[in-house]
Parts: structure tokens; C-alpha cells; sequence
């Protein structure tokens, strides 16, 4: 998996080079699709978040017939939002296709559906890693972990703060109240509030993450009929919002709930049913933006440049290696702040030196800046050797480097010229030599 | 006066036979040169088939960087990862051969390429081996008067440029090992038989020197250490023992061991393989036989008798320990010391029961009868008369000559590629045979010619003995002998020998050989009549069947020539429009040609020398898509290539040779069946195909899109509707496909970007979308010419 995993990754580093500059790898440039232009104005908050983070906004309807992604083979945008759930068909040349091909080509999606959306959207959903509930009136209903409102009864109003663990993801600042009331002590994280459909995602699947789960008692059922059959998304399995870092790094936010964005859910306070705590302003803001920040690239962004390998006591990369020489090898990794590339410190980089299996796994120390290093001796195998570095962590982009290095046996005039065990031998002929005069002399 | 009247006409005779001798022997040289060259005139001066691209690149590998670099090459490019070492494991005389006659050739201001020089050291060198060849059959049959050795010269240099089986591995272009070896080979012997016939020290070095060259050139060296022993056993069993035997024998074992185990490829195999067993064995006895002669000569007849029991019982002792020893060493081996080659010489069926990797190649199979009778055509019929001549009398020479033809005729029975070594031995048989035929038929015409006949007995005494030479050299006359400054110590030492026989009798013998003139004349015109159709059938078979390139097909039809050179196209455009260090995977056949022509890396090639590597890719091509993209992948490969026929009907495509790919998969991946490939123990593609075998890669890559080109998918090699003509690549995409679908290049597919969920939409939406994706990537296929 791992092998195939590095392969992707070279073929598509040309890719990667198009899409995000090596300088600056968050997007700018943002394409939101809207049902409504009325979206615009309720979800203020979140799009004057991005703005303010400098991106580049664009506002279209989602059936606009001028809208298109590319221009002369050119992507236009660098991101994508679409913040419209029920949209059958889309304007101009945006099809579903379109998309993906946007996405596969490094950019980056929101996608937020609700409880009527439509077969175009859950189409896109699914092709990236995401199934949501098939019966289209479902909805997430949560009898014990639903968020007290103004409207009794409505249990599809879900307070949830069952996060993903990732500070990469959501940010290192915990997402909290802005007081506490319960006195316990300790910080509670507030819940995030969410009316959507829920979606489900196979476990199997690498590349997407559960950021935001039901709680155990959730299930996705229709709210305003009775529960006949039994729901076909239940409890924790039930994703809220999921995160896909798709193989060619692009990354992708797919919520169940087009409304957890709107300044509504974001300025409102929020109590749990059963829990004492009153938060005076829900974990979406927090939440979403932290999450956005990720998706668009400006955290969790990794590059490693500058691979040097070279023999010990040497400056210059050798063309082939010889086996049992000793070498040291470097690599710089840095991370994007969202303005400038930091190193990157972490104590878990290796590097494999590599020919169908490792045959030297090392892990790289580094001296704070970025330059991680290490030095081995090349084993005594010969062959067609890689270095590779492949560093998956979560929340990260992940490296995969490899260089193909050879590595040769001995010249014939590297071996000892005189083996002590040939000394009797030696011996033998000389003597012979020296002897040979009185026999035929 | 009668006397010096024969001498002075002897000596004309001689000189004229010389002249003559010379500039046939130089023709001989230049047809030897000429009649190779039809492929370079019918197609182009290029290099052939699969090896001798190999041989090309290392050729030029070492007029680039020399020979030290040469020596010490790390080949990157072959049997990725695992490399492979070019100066370890190469036979390196044909390239220093090559790379020296460049170097001749440049530094004397002619600038040929290296190719050129490639593409004609074939020739130059089967002009060499005629001519060694004709060295040894007048080694063999002795020397005679000019005019029978004329005459012997040309028939056995005629044969032996001509030899269809020898001309099939040395056209010009042909550049393998074989081209130099089958010289190095004759010549070897030829110095053997030298040595043995002067009992000359500086033969003998020689001999060893150009054993060396031989090691150099081929690995079928073994042939000469094995039936060089064979050979001096047999003479020391039928009592035949002399020092020169000895002088022959024992410095080649010492000197050629010693330089043989210079050689890289070769190095501690020289004591070490069974291989070179049987001529250390030989080389014991032969020492004891000496030491015995010697005893013998020192001692009383009585007291000898009293020495040989004593060392008879000791020596006994002493050979029953060692023999014990050798025995147990050899048996801890599995392959009891030889290789698998050799292995499959000495028991035919070893091959396709243990080492499917060599049973595959089409050369190690058993030849056919009637490629007997194409190799070496009239050959074949005067072989047992040679024979016959050889054993009247029989010398130390030509029992060698018997000794040589029997094996060599054993070992082409089990591979079609010894045929190379039959084809000189039986040029030199039937050279003897037409030779001493000419001979006898002259011989009588002579006699019985009344204008010949009457002129002087003694004329046509002398003409008739120095004639006879080459038939009975030990008769000659002993004045006749002195007058003769070419006569050889060796018929002198075999003068010694043969004293007691009566001069009397073999000169009633000649008489009694006199054949009516009629019948000679007659069988004079048939025996040319037989070399003439020889003749024939040796240019057509050097023009028709053996000139063709490989890399370049021909095919005539109703309307004219068809050209295919869709491997070249293949190579091309691999190396304009891939990555210089991309991986493309075939099966080995075409792993030199890619290296050479495209210079990409390939996983495994020619040199089979790593069955496991073999496997893993036979087991790709025999696996379904997904698990042979998962294989490839594993290895790096970018770009699958596979040669097909089905369009053109060029049989010898992937898809026949799929079989070997299943058994080498199998005998290391058993998860790998044949029984699965088969229908009822039957290999077929039709729509009676089994699953496995429709589902397998190599099905999958020949035969995709196949049903577009005539719409029913028509195989024109297998002759038969193919089985499953519509299907799609998910794993792999075509990008190149050559203009008669020769060969057709995939590439691995990068993984999924995305995982795609589980969910199956309804239909219509899904196939709308995924018509769509279809048509976009269409559009981003290259397109196929």
C-alpha cells in the first residue's frame, strides 16, 4: 500500500507543482456556488472569516450558465465552496465531472448538503469517500444529545463535541467556551451545533476522516415520520462533517449540514440536553474556521526540499555507491504557517534505504531548523537502491520522496592484494621459484 | 635421373598446388565473407535478434569507457532493483574482439562505427574459422601433395562456409558469441591435433592460449575440456600413449585452467564445477600411464611385472579414495556440480522437468529431423563415408575427427543450438570423404588414360603415391619423404611406428582401388552435381531463411512486399516519450532489445540468470489486472510492454509463448496452475477458454480493443474468433500500440485519487457520470497511430 502510495506521489508531483506554488500552498482564489443569494448575507460570518484571511472570494449562483472552473485548460480558481444542497444541475460546464477533475488536480472543495439535497451533490459526495443516508427526508436525530432550543421537541438540532484529536486539524486552541459555568475546572470544549443529514464512511478508506461524529444514540431517520425499519445509519458511525486528503494532497470538507455555517448557529448559544453547562456561543465558529484553515491549505502543510546524500568525509552526490561505504543523509522539511514556510520539528521522520525491501530504516535527527539527517552504512548487498522518506501523520500532507541511487561491488582492485590465508601459497611459488635454478640450472 | 625428374616435377607440382592452395584458400575467405552479407543487402546493416543487442551495447559500453570499466560495470539498467554485474557474468571475447578491431580499425584513421564493426565480425570471423577448419582437416587426414590438399582445402572450406547452420548464427549482424567461438573452437582443436601430431611444447602453449580465447568467447569451452580428455583416454585405452600425447595434453590442463580461471565469468568454475571434472581425472591418469611407460622403460621386463602389481595395488588404493572423496563432494551439491544446461545435455528431459526457464528458449529444444537435413543438407550423407575414410587407417587424428563428429552429433540431438558444433565436424567428415572420393576417381582415370598411362610408369607411380599421401601418409616412400621439406616430424614418428608394414602390399592396394573409367567419370560429374545443389541450397538458405533481421519482418502477398518494423517503432517511441529512468516490464525475451534500443530499464532480460525475477513477472502477466498492476507496481514499473501477433499472424508473440510464462510463474508462485490456463488439457483463446486464462494480464493487454480492428476479433496465429472481445483496462492504459499492432505498450494507471465511497447510485446517473469521465480521459489519450 505504502509502495503504492509513493508511486502516486511521483507521478502526481508535477501535478502538485501546478496546483499550489511550492512558495505559497494556501489557495486564494475561492469559487462559492450558491443556491441563494440570500446564503451570502446568513453565512456572512464564515465568508467575512475567509475574507479576512485575504482569500479571494467569487459569488455565483450554482445554475449560473457563465460559471466555469477553467479557461483555456487553466483552473480559474483554486478552491471551491458549494454551499448549494439542492442543486440538480449545474450552470455553464460544471458538471459533476468537472469536479472531481478539479479536485484531482490538486484544489480544494467544501461541500455542504442538507437534509434535501440532491442526487448531483451526493454524487460528488460519494466519489470522494462519503455516502450519505440514501433516504433522501433523513435527517440526524439525537433524542439525548440534542441541543435545547426554542423549539421543543426538535431532537434533529444536534449539539456534538465529538472531535477528531488532531491539533493539525483543528487547531491547537482548543475550541471552548467563552465562560464556564459548571465550575468543574476544567475547560469544556463547547459542542458544535449541526442540523443535516448524516453520512457514513468506510473504515477502510484511508483518506477520509471523521472530524465531527454522533453521538452513540444518534440515528439518521426521517424526523416528521414514524421510525418503521430499522435506520440504516446508527450511533457513532454517523459522521457529522469529514475531512478527505485525497492522494494528490487536495483536500476536501463534506458536511451533512449547509446550516452549521450560517451566522444563525454561529452567534447562538448552546446547551446540551442533560448537561448543566450553558455555552454562550456555540464551537461552530471556532470549528469551522480552524477546519477551513486546513482544508485551504493554511496549516498542515508539509514540503521537503534539499535531499543531499553523500559519502562521510565527502561534499559532492556520488553517481552510484559502493557497498559497506559509510554516507550521510539530509532532507529539510517545513511546514506553511499560512504566510511563511517554518521548519518543521517532529522526531518521528525516517528514511528507508530501500531495494523491494528496506534494508536500512533510520530515523532522521534534526537540529531544530528543519534539516533532518542522518548516516548509515550501505549494506553489503549490491543493486538498485532508493532513498525514500514517506511520512504520513495525520492531519498532514504527506511526503513521499524517493531517490534512486546504485550501488556497485567491489572494483577488482578494491579486494586486499594479500590475504593473510594465501601466505603458505605465496610462500610455495617463491620457494619453487628460488628452487627451480638447482633442478633444470 | 628418373628419380630427379620426379623431384623436379614434384616440386612444380607442390608450388603450383601451393599458388593454387593460396588464392583458393583466400576465394574460400571472401565467399565465407560474401555469402553472409544477403542480410545486410536485403534489409540493412543492422544487428539481429535479441542477444546480439546486448553484445552491441556492452561493445559499446567498452570502446566508451575501456576496459577497466568494462571490467568493473555495474549494469543500472537490467534486472531492476536488483542490477546486474556486466563484467562478472559476460563472456568477454567477443566484445574485446569487437572493441579491438574498432580500435585497430580507428586508430589506423578508418572511422567505422561501433556498430558497423559489430555487424561484420560474423563474417570476417566464419572467413577465419573456413580457413582453421581447413587447418585441421589437413592436421587430420596429414599433408599432402598440393593439389589433394587443394583439393581437400576447397571441399572442406567450400562445405564449411557454406554449412547452413553455421551461416544461420554468423550473418552478418548476427553478433553473438557464437560467431567467434565456432573459430576459436576449430582452432583449438586444430592446435591440439598439432601438438599431438609434432609433439611440439610450442604448439601446446598456444593451444592453451587459444583454449583461453575460446573460455573467453562462449560458454561451450566445456565441449573442448570435456572431449579433449575424452579423447586422450581413448588413446591411452587403445594404447595409443606417447609423449606427445602427453605433450598435448597435460600443459592445456595445467596452462588452460590456469587462464581459464582469469576470466571473470568463469573464475573458481574452473576447478570447481563438474564440468571441468572429467579432464583433472584424465590429466591423474595420464600421469600414472606415464610414469608407468617410464617404469616399463627403465626397468627389466621381470621386474616390471613386479612394479605393476605393487602399483597397480597401491594406485588402486589411492584412486578408489579419491574417487570417494570426489564422489561425496560432487553429491553434496543438489545439482550434483553441473549446471542446469549442462544438465539437459547429459539427460534431455532435465530441462522441461526441473528448469522450465531453459526449456522455454527455443534454441534448447530438441531440433527436428528435417532441420538436419536444412542445416547440413548433403552433410549428412557424406558424414559416414568421412567416417569410414578416417578409420583407413585410423591415427590419433582422426579418431579425434570420430571422436568429435559422435559427440557433436549426440549433443545437437538434444539442442538445436549445438548444431553449430556439428556443422564444422561434419564439413571436415565429408571434406575427407569427397576428397579421398576425387581421389579414387582421379586416381583411376589416370591409370587408365592411355595418353597418361603410357607415358612412364614411373609417372604415374609417382602421381598415384603422392596423391595417395592424404589417404595412407605413412606409406610414402622414404626417398620421396627427404624430398619433401613440408613433410612433418609426425609422419616421420609415425614411420617409426608403422615400419613393419610392407611397402609391397599397399602398392597392390592402390591397384586394387582402380576403378573402371566409366564409373569414375560418372561418379566424378555426381559428386559435383551433389556439391553443386549443396551449393544452391546453401545460398538460398543463407538469402532466405537465415538473413532475416528479426527485429524487421518481411512478408510477400498478392500485392507485394510488406515491411513490418514495428519493434524498432516500439523502441523509438519509447525512448522519445517516456522518462529516462522509467521501468518498462515484457517478458525477457525483449529485455536486451529495450536496454539496447530504447534505453529504459527493464526488470528481466536475455540473461536468465535469476528465476525468482523471471517468475514475478510471468506471474504478473498471468495474474488478473488488479494483482499484476499490484506486482508491477511493487517493482516500479511504469510501462508494460507486450509483442502480439494475433493482427499480422507473427507466431512467436506473447500470447504463445504465455504457456512458459504460467510454468516459470508457477514453479516459484504456486498459487499460479497451469490445469487453469487449459481447457481439457488444451491451450486455447477462443470463446472455450477457461476464466483464468480470459481474465489473465497477458490476455487482457494482447487483446484489447483487438475486436475494433476487423469487428469480430478474427487471431490470425491462433486462427480462431478470440473469446472475449469487449472488455476494459481499469488498472492499466493503452498508450502506444505500433502500426500492425506488433507491440503494444501500457501504462500503470497512478492509484485512485480518491477512495470512492461504497454506495451504488442509480444508473442512470451513474453511467451518465461515468461517460463522462470516460470521454475526458479519451481526451487526454495519446493518440494511437
Amino acid at each position: 500500500m505504502s509502495l503504492k502510495l509513493i508511486a502516486v506521489f511521483l507521478a502526481l508531483i508535477p501535478l502538485l507543482c501546478s496546483s499550489f506554488s511550492p512558495e505559497t500552498p494556501s489557495d486564494r482564489r475561492v469559487l462559492v456556488l450558491l443556491d441563494d443569494f440570500a446564503v451570502k448575507s446568513s453565512h456572512s460570518l464564515f465568508f467575512n472569516s475567509l475574507k479576512s484571511r485575504g482569500f479571494d472570494l467569487h459569488f455565483h449562483l450554482a445554475d449560473d450558465p457563465k460559471i466555469a472552473l477553467q479557461r483555456y485548460g487553466q483552473y480559474l480558481f483554486d478552491a471551491l465552496i458549494l454551499f448549494s444542497p439542492t442543486i440538480e444541475r449545474f450552470g455553464g460546464s460544471v458538471d459533476a465531472a468537472a469536479i472531481l477533475d478539479f479536485v484531482d488536480s490538486g484544489h480544494d472543495l467544501i461541500v455542504a448538503a442538507d437534509s434535501n439535497a440532491s442526487d448531483l451533490i451526493r454524487e460528488i459526495a460519494t466519489e470522494c469517500g462519503v455516502d450519505f443516508d440514501e433516504d433522501p427526508a433523513a435527517m440526524v436525530v439525537d433524542h439525548s444529545g440534542y441541543a435545547v432550543s426554542a423549539t421543543e421537541g426538535d431532537h434533529t438540532l444536534i449539539a456534538s463535541d465529538d472531535f477528531i484529536k488532531s491539533d493539525v486539524i483543528l487547531g491547537s486552541k482548543k475550541i471552548e467556551a467563552t465562560f464556564f459555568s459548571d465550575f468543574s475546572g476544567y475547560m469544556r470544549q463547547a459542542p458544535v451545533l449541526f442540523q443535516g443529514i448524516g453520512h457514513s464512511v468506510n473504515p477502510t478508506n484511508s483518506l477520509v476522516l471523521k472530524v465531527l461524529s454522533a453521538s452513540p444514540s444518534a440515528f439518521s431517520a426521517n424526523p416528521k415520520s414514524k421510525v418503521t425499519s430499522p435506520p440504516s445509519l446508527t450511533g457513532s458511525s454517523i459522521s457529522l462533517v469529514s475531512v478527505i486528503q485525497a492522494r494528490n494532497n487536495a483536500r476536501i470538507l463534506i458536511s451533512g449540514s449547509l446550516s452549521m455555517f450560517s451566522n444563525r448557529f454561529f452567534r447562538s448559544g448552546v446547551q446540551k440536553v442533560g448537561s448543566p453547562t450553558k455555552h454562550e456561543k456555540s464551537g461552530n465558529e471556532q470549528f469551522l474556521n480552524e477546519l477551513s484553515k486546513w482544508v485551504f491549505h493554511e496549516r498542515g502543510h508539509l514540503k521537503a526540499v534539499n535531499v543531499q546524500h553523500h559519502k562521510v568525509g565527502e561534499v559532492n552526490e556520488p553517481a552510484i555507491y559502493r557497498i559497506n561505504d559509510d554516507l550521510e543523509y539530509s532532507v529539510e522539511v517545513y511546514e506553511w504557517s499560512g504566510t511563511t514556510w517554518e521548519p518543521y520539528v517532529s522526531d518521528d521522520v525516517q528514511v528507508q534505504f530501500y531495494m523491494m525491501s528496506p534494508y536500512v530504516l533510520k530515523t532522521l535527527s534534526t537540529d531544530g531548523k528543519g534539516r533532518y539527517f542522518t548516516s548509515f552504512k550501505v549494506p553489503d548487498v549490491y543493486g538498485v537502491f532508493q532513498f525514500k522518506v514517506e511520512y504520513e501523520k495525520l492531519g498532514y500532507t504527506s511526503i513521499s520522496l524517493s531517490k534512486q541511487i546504485p550501488v556497485r561491488p567491489f572494483r577488482h582492485n578494491e579486494y586486499e592484494r594479500f590475504i593473510p590465508a594465501a601466505y603458505p601459497y605465496y610462500g610455495a611459488a617463491f620457494s619453487m621459484v628460488s628452487i627451480s635454478p638447482i633442478f633444470f640450472g | 635421373m628418373a628419380a630427379s625428374d620426379a623431384h623436379s616435377g614434384a616440386s612444380i607440382r607442390h608450388a603450383f598446388g601451393n599458388v593454387l592452395g593460396f588464392f583458393i584458400l583466400l576465394l574460400i575467405g571472401v565467399l565465407a565473407f560474401s555469402i553472409r552479407l544477403f542480410s545486410v543487402i536485403k534489409y540493412e546493416s543492422v544487428i539481429h535478434e535479441f542477444d546480439p543487442y546486448f553484445n552491441y551495447r556492452v561493445t559499446q559500453f567498452l570502446t566508451k569507457n575501456g576496459i577497466y570499466d568494462f571490467w568493473n560495470w555495474f549494469d543500472d539498467r537490467t534486472w531492476y532493483p536488483l542490477g546486474r554485474v556486466i563484467g562478472g557474468t559476460v563472456y568477454p571475447g567477443l566484445t574485446l574482439t569487437a572493441g579491438t578491431l574498432w580500435w585497430m580499425l580507428n586508430s589506423l584513421n578508418i572511422p567505422l562505427s561501433v556498430e558497423t564493426v559489430c555487424v561484420f565480425t560474423a563474417p570476417i570471423f566464419s572467413a577465419f574459422a573456413s580457413w582453421a577448419t581447413y587447418l585441421l582437416t589437413k592436421e587430420v587426414k596429414g599433408t599432402g601433395a598440393g593439389l589433394t590438399a587443394a583439393v581437400l582445402l576447397a571441399m572442406v572450406n567450400f562445405s564449411s562456409s557454406f554449412v547452413p547452420s553455421y551461416i544461420s548464427r554468423s550473418v552478418a549482424g548476427s553478433y553473438d558469441n557464437e560467431a567467434v567461438a565456432i573459430f576459436a573452437l576449430i582452432f583449438t582443436f586444430y592446435l591440439y591435433i598439432k601438438t599431438l601430431n609434432t609433439g611440439s611444447l610450442f604448439y601446446a602453449t598456444l593451444n592453451s592460449i587459444a583454449y583461453f580465447y575460446m573460455v573467453c568467447s562462449w560458454g561451450g569451452y566445456t565441449f573442448i575440456i570435456n572431449l579433449i580428455p575424452m579423447h586422450v583416454l581413448l588413446c591411452i585405452v587403445t594404447g595409443r600413449y606417447s609423449s606427445r600425447l602427453y605433450i598435448a595434453y597435460a600443459p592445456l590442463v595445467v596452462l588452460g585452467t590456469l587462464l581459464a580461471s582469469l576470466v571473470p565469468v568463469v573464475g573458481f568454475n574452473a576447478v570447481m564445477t563438474s564440468e571441468h571434472f572429467a579432464s583433472f581425472l584424465v590429466f591423474i591418469i595420464i600421469h600414472v600411464v606415464a610414469l608407468v611407460y617410464y617404469i616399463k622403460g627403465i626397468l627389466s621386463p621381470k621386474m616390471f611385472k613386479v612394479a605393476l602389481a605393487l602399483v597397480v595395488s597401491a594406485g588402486l588404493a589411492v584412486c578408489c579414495a579419491m574417487v570417494a572423496v570426489l564422489i561425496a563432494l560432487v553429491a553434496s551439491s543438489p545439482t550434483k556440480g553441473w549446471s542446469g544446461r549442462s544438465l539437459s545435455l547429459l539427460d534431455p528431459t532435465y530441462a522441461s522437468k526441473y528448469i522450465p526457464i531453459i526449456a522455454s528458449v527455443s534454441e534448447h529444444q530438441p531440433p527436428t529431423w528435417p532441420s538436419y537435413f536444412m542445416d547440413i543438407n548433403v552433410l549428412a550423407f557424406l558424414v559416414p563415408a568421412g567416417i569410414i575414410a578416417c578409420f583407413s587407417p585410423l591415427s590419433d587424428a582422426s579418431s579425434f575427427v570420430v571422436l568429435y563428429i559422435v559427440t557433436s552429433v549426440y549433443f545437437s540431438g538434444v539442442m538445436v543450438r549445438l548444431m553449430l558444433v556439428l556443422a564444422p565436424a561434419a564439413c571436415i567428415l565429408s571434406g575427407i570423404a569427397l576428397s579421398q572420393a576425387f581421389d579414387v576417381f582421379t586416381r583411376s582415370i589416370k591409370l587408365q588414360l592411355p595418353s597418361v598411362s603410357g607415358q612412364s610408369n614411373v609417372d604415374a607411380g609417382e602421381a598415384s603415391s603422392g596423391n595417395v599421401v592424404p589417404n595412407d601418409p605413412v606409406k610414402t616412400d622414404k626417398n620421396e619423404d627427404t624430398s619433401k621439406e613440408r613433410t612433418s616430424k609426425k609422419s616421420k614418428k609415425k614411420e617409426k611406428e608403422h615400419v613393419e608394414k610392407p611397402v609391397s602390399k599397399s602398392q597392390i592396394k592402390k591397384r586394387l582401388l582402380v576403378l573402371p573409367l566409366e564409373t569414375s567419370i560418372i561418379a566424378i560429374i555426381l559428386l559435383v552435381l551433389l556439391g553443386a545443389f549443396y551449393v544452391v541450397h546453401s545460398v538460398w538458405a543463407a538469402a532466405e531463411a537465415y538473413s532475416a533481421p528479426s527485429i524487421v519482418l518481411t512478408s510477400h502477398s498478392h500485392d507485394g512486399l510488406h515491411v513490418f518494423d514495428d519493434f524498432r517503432e516500439a523502441y523509438a517511441w519509447l525512448s522519445h516519450n517516456t522518462e529516462i529512468d522509467d521501468k518498462v516490464a515484457s517478458w525477457w525475451d525483449y529485455g536486451y532489445q529495450t536496454t539496447a534500443m530504447a534505453n529504459r530499464t527493464v526488470i528481466v532480460d536475455n540473461n536468465t540468470w535469476n528465476n525468482t525475477h523471471i517468475a514475478t513477472v510471468g506471474t504478473a502477466m498471468s495474474s488478473p489486472e488488479k494483482a499484476a498492476w499490484e506486482i508491477f507496481h511493487s517493482l516500479d514499473v511504469k510501462y508494460v510492454l507486450v509483442v502480439f501477433g494475433g493482427l499480422v499472424g507473427y507466431p512467436s508473440d506473447d500470447i504463445n509463448k504465455f504457456l512458459w510464462m504460467v510454468r516459470i510463474g508457477g514453479g516459484v508462485f504456486p498459487h499460479i496452475k497451469e490445469p487453469d490456463y487449459l481447457r481439457d488439457g488444451q491451450y486455447r483463446i477462443d470463446s472455450m477458454a477457461t476464466p483464468t486464462m480470459l481474465n489473465c494480464l497477458m490476455y487482457k493487454l494482447s487483446y484489447y480493443r483487438f475486436v475494433e480492428t476487423d469487428g469480430k476479433a478474427f487471431d490470425r496465429v491462433r486462427r480462431t474468433e478470440i473469446g472475449k472481445k469487449y472488455f476494459k483496462l481499469t488498472h492499466f492504459e493503452e498508450v502506444f500500440t505500433t502500426h500492425h499492432w506488433m507491440v503494444r505498450i501500457y501504462k500503470l494507471k497512478p492509484p485512485k485519487n480518491r477512495i470512492r465511497g461504497k454506495i451504488k447510485k442509480s444508473k442512470s446517473v451513474q453511467n451518465k457520470l461515468e461517460n463522462k469521465l470516460e470521454k475526458k480521459r479519451t481526451k487526454k489519450e495519446p493518440l494511437l497511430v
